[in-house]
């Protein structure tokens, strides 16, 4: 098979001593900007964009990957440790990430995290490797309705899934409404900046982020007594054995949320959209659904396999069509772009070197992630053991410092105070933060598809079953939203009859 | 942050290096920066601005055009205005260089922002953007009199025209064919000229008005055909980019019968409140920059209209094109 060979190549040009440096370099570096709330991997590999300029194109993506795939594996370390997501995309690992930690169970979070990822990785990669050619013609497919039905499968998976259905729209509804803050991109006009220029860019969602669980998660810990509830975060080749055997059992979780990994990084939906659409269908197919939340192996390994499956395959896109899958690839795009590339279906064959070193050095370096990341671990973990009173003070100011390092504006900080408080106030009324998060990640974006749409149809909501593809994700989505209507319809009708409960849940209302 | 100031002190620490070289060289008397220049960029990471800010920059650093370092800050949120603004409320600071495009008269009139070119310094315009026509390669138009004659003959608003953002240079020029000529399209605002281009390969739209270096890849890949340039003369570029065609070989607008003209400036401001000696300075710097073979292997990379200009002509070419943008702007109704 040519695509094994020319593999085989990009092996030979990755294992120079040189590119293997590059590698760890840029894992290591990856790693400190993504356990830094705040500094993620968009503007930490911007910043490094410029000292790759003087190094070979091949080398240079290799360091730059590396750092992505970097954040991509801390940003788990402070989701499960400090219920800080280090990233957009590891929000969804708080959710039972934080309560395994404070169970004591850091170290069993922290190894499942990083192995989930590095299945998640290694399943994209294996893709991009047999299915570049085809992979890169079935995106084309994605017009505005395909987009739209994906972002609505993703907000509808949401609902249905919630314990609280009605908040959780509140929450997403607080979230669209910050989305829309900034320029319509459809009107060209401005919106909702009341002649103010600080709100030109919007409401950066990881500021809000940043507030919402980093300062936010500080007040509750303050108003519960000034510790921490982690208690120890050992994480040793024992503790990394026992996982591991325990792994297994959630197989169907690791290759489902790897499958919906790649499809949103390919699609492009993205990590954070994939992060919590993993985390959705694993607590929708799980027999412990209820237990979701409160400290779960199985809620951890979802969103990280598949944001680490989706942030690698939305490689793919990026060099087959020069479509970013994501913002980090956006950034590795320009850095393409500088170093005299051109990104499109002819780099595969133009740039063989290129683009199969490129491949063949994912594979070595999520190993060599793996190993760092679980071995740097307990100089994260001991971090835990500082008294609640000097570790706090660090955590608001290192956040503070993250939410200005976003757009080097000092308004942020006023942001991210306000939302710290608003964070304390929702959690206090039990209204879940997640959906204003993805709300605020993806609503844009799903507004502009929408209207897109709707331009072209002339206002038809036919469109979205105009296609089998389009239909079948648009269905999806409703079924989705109405699942717990269906899934309440039918355990009431059982005990009466079978035969009424199957006609009951064909016909869900709307 | 800590990545950055580790970048600042390496900088620095590179800067004083070429500083303790350059000291041998006689100083001039004129004004120089005395601390990194912020180069402002007011269009998303990897667009064409970025691309072109960040390499005059590795120029200027390559070539020790400068002794300060110049600094890419993107700030692209609203569609530039941020940027735009930003520079805007900066009265006085020399350290900030500006990289604008047509943003300059389409964005105050579209949402009634108080930016204004002529209260800023005008520094340089060091090249000319093309437009183009384009439809996917398996369409049957092989010019544009037969593609917009279909337009014209379908219904009103039939077929999409893709390109970025609302109001801005793309929807203009699909405002003028419909003046022009008569074909009227339904035009589709997408985030990115990449995101236009892709979509145009998937046939989700039928056609878009991108620059070369927006839809290079697929006319390359054989995906996408040019139809022609909304420019009073042919591209000057006569390498074959595709199998058989080069830049040169498409035929303008105005041959193919359709009368619009459309190019879009790339040029640097200062903010208001800065000195002639001040934009001098820079003037002098890109100077050297356009002369580098950096920058002509840029500019034919990315088919640019090679052209500079500063001073009184600078500011005369900004008040023509301002004059256009406003009249396209009032006739197409996307004044506030």
């Amino acid at each position: 098979m040519e695509d094994l060979s020319s593999l085989f190549h990009g092996f030979a040009v990755a294992l120079t001593w040189y590119n293997v440096g590059m590698m760890a370099i840029g894992v290591v570096l990856g790693v400190v900007i993504g356990v830094l709330p705040g500094l993620g991997g968009p503007n930490g590999v911007a910043i490094l964009l410029p000292l790759t300029f003087t190094m070979e194109p091949t080398s240079a993506i290799i360091m730059l990957s590396c750092i992505y795939w970097g954040t991509l594996f801390a940003g788990a370390i402070t989701s499960i440790l400090f219920n800080i997501p280090g990233e957009s995309h590891s929000v969804a690992t708080t959710f039972d990430g934080y309560p395994l930690a404070q169970q004591g169970r850091a170290g069993e979070a922290l190894t499942s995290a990083f192995t989930g990822s590095f299945f998640g990785a290694f399943f994209a990669v294996l893709l991009i490797t047999f299915l570049a050619p085809l992979v890169a013609k079935f995106a084309l497919r994605f017009g505005p309705p395909e987009f739209f039905a994906v972002y609505l499968l993703t907000f509808c998976s949401f609902i249905g899934t919630g314990d609280r259905p009605f908040k959780t729209v509140i929450s997403m509804m607080l979230g669209f409404g910050l989305a829309a803050i900034g320029m319509d991109t459809v009107s060209g006009e401005l919106r909702m900046t009341f002649g103010w220029s600080e709100l030109l860019r919007g409401v950066d969602f990881l500021v809000v982020v940043i507030g919402l669980f980093g300062v936010g998660e500080i007040l509750i810990t303050m108003e519960e007594g000034l510790a921490f509830k982690g208690k120890s975060a050992e994480i040793n080749a024992k503790v990394v054995w026992q996982t591991w055997k325990k792994l297994p059992k959630y197989w169907l979780t690791l290759i489902r949320s790897s499958v919906v990994g790649c499809w949103m990084g390919i699609t492009p939906g993205g990590a954070t959209a994939a992060s919590f659409m993993g985390y959705g269908i694993a607590k929708r197919f799980s027999p412990e659904a209820h237990k979701f939340g409160t400290g779960q192996l199985e809620g951890v390994i979802a969103p990280e396999t598949a944001a680490h499956a989706a942030g690698t395959s939305a490689l793919l896109p990026m060099l087959a069509l020069g479509i970013p899958g994501s913002a980090t690839a956006a950034v590795l795009l320009g850095g393409l772009m500088v170093w005299g590339l051109q990104p499109g279906p002819l780099l595969f064959v133009e740039q063989k070197d290129f683009v199969w070193g490129l491949i063949a050095s994912m594979y070595l370096s999520n190993i060599a992630g793996l190993i760092i990341v679980l071995t740097t671990v307990p100089l994260f973990a001991a971090i835990l053991r500082i008294p609640f009173s000097i570790i706090a003070p660090i955590i608001i100011a290192l956040c503070a410092v993250g939410a200005y390092t976003v757009h080097n504006a000092t308004l942020d900080i006023w942001f991210m105070v306000l939302f710290g408080a608003l964070g304390y106030v929702l959690k206090k009324l039990e209204y879940p933060l997640a959906p204003l998060v993805l709300a605020l990640v993806l609503g844009d974006r799903a507004e502009n598809a929408f209207r897109q749409t709707m331009l072209a149809s002339k206002g038809q909501l036919g469109i979205f079953w105009s296609n089998p593809l389009v239909g079948t994700i648009t269905t999806l989505a409703l079924l989705m939203l109405i699942w717990p209507l269906i899934a309440l319809i039918w355990r009431k009708l059982r005990p009466a009859s079978v035969r009424g409960s199957v006609i009951a849940a064909g016909q869900p209302r709307p | 942050m800590f990545m950055q100031r580790l970048l600042k002190v390496a900088l620095l620490g590179a800067s004083g290096l070429v500083l303790s070289g350059a000291m041998g060289v006689a100083q001039s008397a004129e004004w120089q920066p005395t601390k990194p220049v912020e180069v402002i960029v007011p269009a998303g990471a990897g667009g064409a601005s970025d691309q072109m800010a960040r390499l005059i920059t590795s120029i200027v650093q390559k070539h020790q055009l400068m002794k300060q370092p110049m600094i890419i800050q993107i700030k692209g949120g609203a569609s530039g205005a941020e940027g735009a603004m930003d520079v805007q409320e900066s009265k006085g600071n020399a350290h900030k260089l500006f990289v604008a495009f047509s943003l300059i008269y389409t964005l105050p009139i579209a949402t009634g922002l108080p930016l204004n070119w002529r209260t800023l310094n005008p520094v340089a315009m060091i090249a000319l953007d093309e437009f183009l026509l384009w439809v996917n390669s398996e369409t049957p138009y092989k010019n544009a009199r037969s593609f917009l004659d279909a337009v014209k003959a379908a219904p009103p608003e039939t077929f999409k025209m893709g390109g970025t953002g609302s109001k801005r240079e793309d929807q203009l020029i699909s405002f003028a064919l419909g003046k022009a000529y008569g074909a009227k399209f339904t035009y589709i605002p997408y985030k990115s000229g990449g995101e236009a281009a892709t979509q145009l390969v998937g046939k989700h739209i039928d056609s878009n008005v991108n620059n070369p270096s927006e839809n290079i890849a697929q006319w390359r890949a054989g995906e996408l055909r040019a139809l022609c340039v909304f420019s009073a003369q042919r591209m000057a570029y006569k390498n074959k980019i595709t199998k058989d065609q080069s830049w040169a070989d498409i035929p303008t607008c105005k041959e193919s019968g359709v009368d619009v003209e459309y190019q879009m400036l790339r040029a640097f401001f200062l903010p208001p409140g800065t000195t002639k000696e001040q934009s001098a300075f820079y003037v002098d710097v890109l100077k050297k920059v356009v002369a580098t073979p950096e920058w002509k292997d840029y500019v034919e990379r990315n088919a640019l209209k090679e052209t500079f200009s500063s001073g009184p002509d600078f500011v005369k070419f900004l008040e023509k094109d301002d004059a256009n943008h406003r009249t396209l702007m009032k006739e197409a109704g996307f004044a506030k």
